[in-house]
């Protein structure tokens, strides 16, 4: 099924003001209701090589695979849909390039990256992460995060140690406890949302969330909603005007309307009408 | 880096930098910090330090520990917390001005924590504390991982702080802390627009909020962005693109200066500052 029409997809990327590399990667493909973003890290340029590699090798692998199966059936083996299997197979395979490539090229010992996939499917959305970058959604006017971060800060707000104030002004907000291409075994988080028409979807590296207050996130998505690409430019500006101290990345998709898969033969017949 | 200074009777006893990740406290001997004092348990408490950050934990002590007149069992400490054991007190300091500037933004840097590595860390220094200083590397592997961390941040902040001399030599107070967006609006003078024409004609809007839209959904809208720059206006949505002064602005953003007079959807306002 093309959703090309169904959803409007507006990405935006910057360095920041403080950091000279841009060691986040953003992909996405709305035929296919992919959409992928990395922050990466490790020396020299190692992060942008991981996050590169996990942006391009689940987008490809994920729109090939979606060429095979359908991701609303389920799974005959966990009885989950299949779009949760083909998640969890592709970010483990971008896992073992970028694990195999720090392996073997010493300049990339080390590197790894954080990571959120979208998939759109079905009127539905899975969301596989791992580390500290975010999906949230902008539904009427609340806007929600839908992820919680793997990192130290965030367990320390889980166990009681921090509270969510306390949170603000801590100093290691940086140390994410779960990434790509550092270990063999991973664990990405996956869950599964239903969409309605209207959701806007956002998915953004830490330089955003860190610089620029949740608030602020859903007042400017709200004001300017009907623009998404200039939404994008409005993120990652008001984040650089803020102090800019990280590499900025956003990536928004918007739910035009309801897609429902066409299951039955009539079914097939009316989406082929439309 | 922090410091704890211990006194008894308002008399400053010692200064100890907190240097380990754990910082035991109690009357035993092999403690980092030893009171010798029969209030204080033997294994009394920890406070545990990451990169900037401090952590008191009691372990159970038979009198407790205190922190600023309460009881407390976990504490996030922040600086100037007075922390007592029976006569004693420890005040900790957080690290002052001088190198955080550089680091306050290296430390930004993501780095992953592994929770073996966190967990074998501290088994190390439990088994250091009894096994009398063992030397460094002699443990399990993990701990070159939080090692290895540090180094590359000592590295990056090399690099970075080199390359940041030339460009911004602005130094960052510790606290300042990313969500903090007020100052540089607070020196900014105040916007506003008065609008010109239509039914509103007179009415007055204060420019306060980050961005406000303008105009008619559906039919042409147009924000105003407050930016430390000053004010912008963009193009939302529509066929139409606003004026200023009469002339079309296109779709990139565009500086307002005082008394411009803008149109959006065919109502005209005026720009100015307050003062």
């Amino acid at each position: 099924m093309d959703l090309s029409h169904i959803l409007e997809i507006a990405s935006s990327t910057d360095p920041g003001m403080v950091r000279s590399h841009n060691e986040d990667a953003v992909a996405s493909d709305a035929s296919h209701g992919i959409a992928v973003l990395a922050d990466g890290m490790g020396g020299y340029n190692a992060g942008e090589v991981a996050s590169g590699m996990a942006t391009t090798v689940i987008t490809t692998e994920l729109a090939r695979e979606l060429g095979k199966v359908r991701p609303y059936d389920s799974d005959p083996g966990t009885g989950r849909p299949v779009a949760e299997r083909l998640l969890r197979e592709q970010i483990l395979n971008a896992n073992t390039s970028i694990y195999q490539a720090s392996q073997s090229q010493p300049q990339y010992a080390g590197m790894g990256t954080t990571l959120v996939t979208c998939l759109f499917y079905d009127n539905r959305v899975m969301v596989a992460h791992l580390g500290d970058s975010r999906l949230y959604r902008l539904r009427g006017e609340q806007l929600e995060q839908l992820t919680r971060d793997h990192s130290l800060l965030q367990e320390q707000i889980d166990s009681g140690l921090l509270t969510a104030e306390q949170a603000k002004t801590a100093q290691h907000k940086n140390l994410v406890t779960r990434a790509l291409g550092i270990d063999l075994g991973i664990e990405p988080e996956i869950h599964e949302h239903s969409c309605k028409a209207g959701d806007i979807y956002l998915l953004c590296s830490d330089g955003l969330c860190d610089m620029v207050s949740d608030e602020d996130i859903g007042m400017a998505l709200q004001a300017l909603g009907a623009n998404l690409a200039l939404a994008a430019q409005q993120l990652v500006q008001m984040a650089n005007d803020n102090g800019g101290r990280d590499n900025v990345s956003v990536i928004l998709v918007r739910v035009l309307r309801e897609y429902p898969a066409a299951r039955g033969v009539m079914a097939k017949f009316f989406a082929w009408l439309k | 880096m922090a410091k704890l200074i211990l006194s008894m009777d308002g008399l400053v006893l010692k200064e100890i930098p907190l240097v380990k990740e754990r910082t035991t406290i109690g009357r035993k001997p092999h403690n980092d910090i030893q009171i010798d004092n029969l209030a204080v348990s033997g294994e009394h408490a920890v406070i545990v330090t990451i990169m900037n950050d401090s952590f008191l934990e009691d372990l159970g002590s038979t009198n407790g520990t205190m922190v600023n007149g309460g009881t407390v069992k976990k504490h996030f400490l922040q600086s100037n917390d007075v922390i007592e054991l029976g006569k004693y007190k420890l005040k900790y300091i957080a690290e002052a001005g001088q190198p955080v500037g550089a680091s306050a933004a290296d430390f930004e840097k993501t780095m992953v924590l592994r929770p073996s590595a966190m967990k074998a860390a501290a088994e190390q220094a439990r088994a250091m504390t009894t096994a009398a200083a063992a030397p460094d590397g002699t443990q399990p592997q993990s701990k070159p991982d939080l090692a290895e961390a540090a180094r590359a941040a000592a590295a990056q902040h090399v690099a970075s702080s080199a390359a940041s001399a030339g460009t911004a030599s602005k130094p960052e107070p510790p606290a300042a802390a990313p969500l903090a967006s007020q100052p540089p609006k607070a020196a900014q003078p105040l916007g506003a627009i008065q609008i010109l024409s239509g039914g509103n004609a007179g009415k007055e809007l204060e420019l306060t909020k980050p961005l406000t839209t303008l105009g008619k959904p559906g039919t042409q809208v147009a924000v105003l962005t407050r930016r430390p720059q000053g004010y912008f206006i963009t193009h939302v949505e529509g066929a139409q693109h606003p004026t200023v002064n009469g002339q079309s602005i296109g779709s990139a953003p565009h500086a307002l200066k005082d008394h411009d007079v803008v149109e959006i959807a065919g109502v005209k306002m005026e720009f100015f500052l307050k003062s």
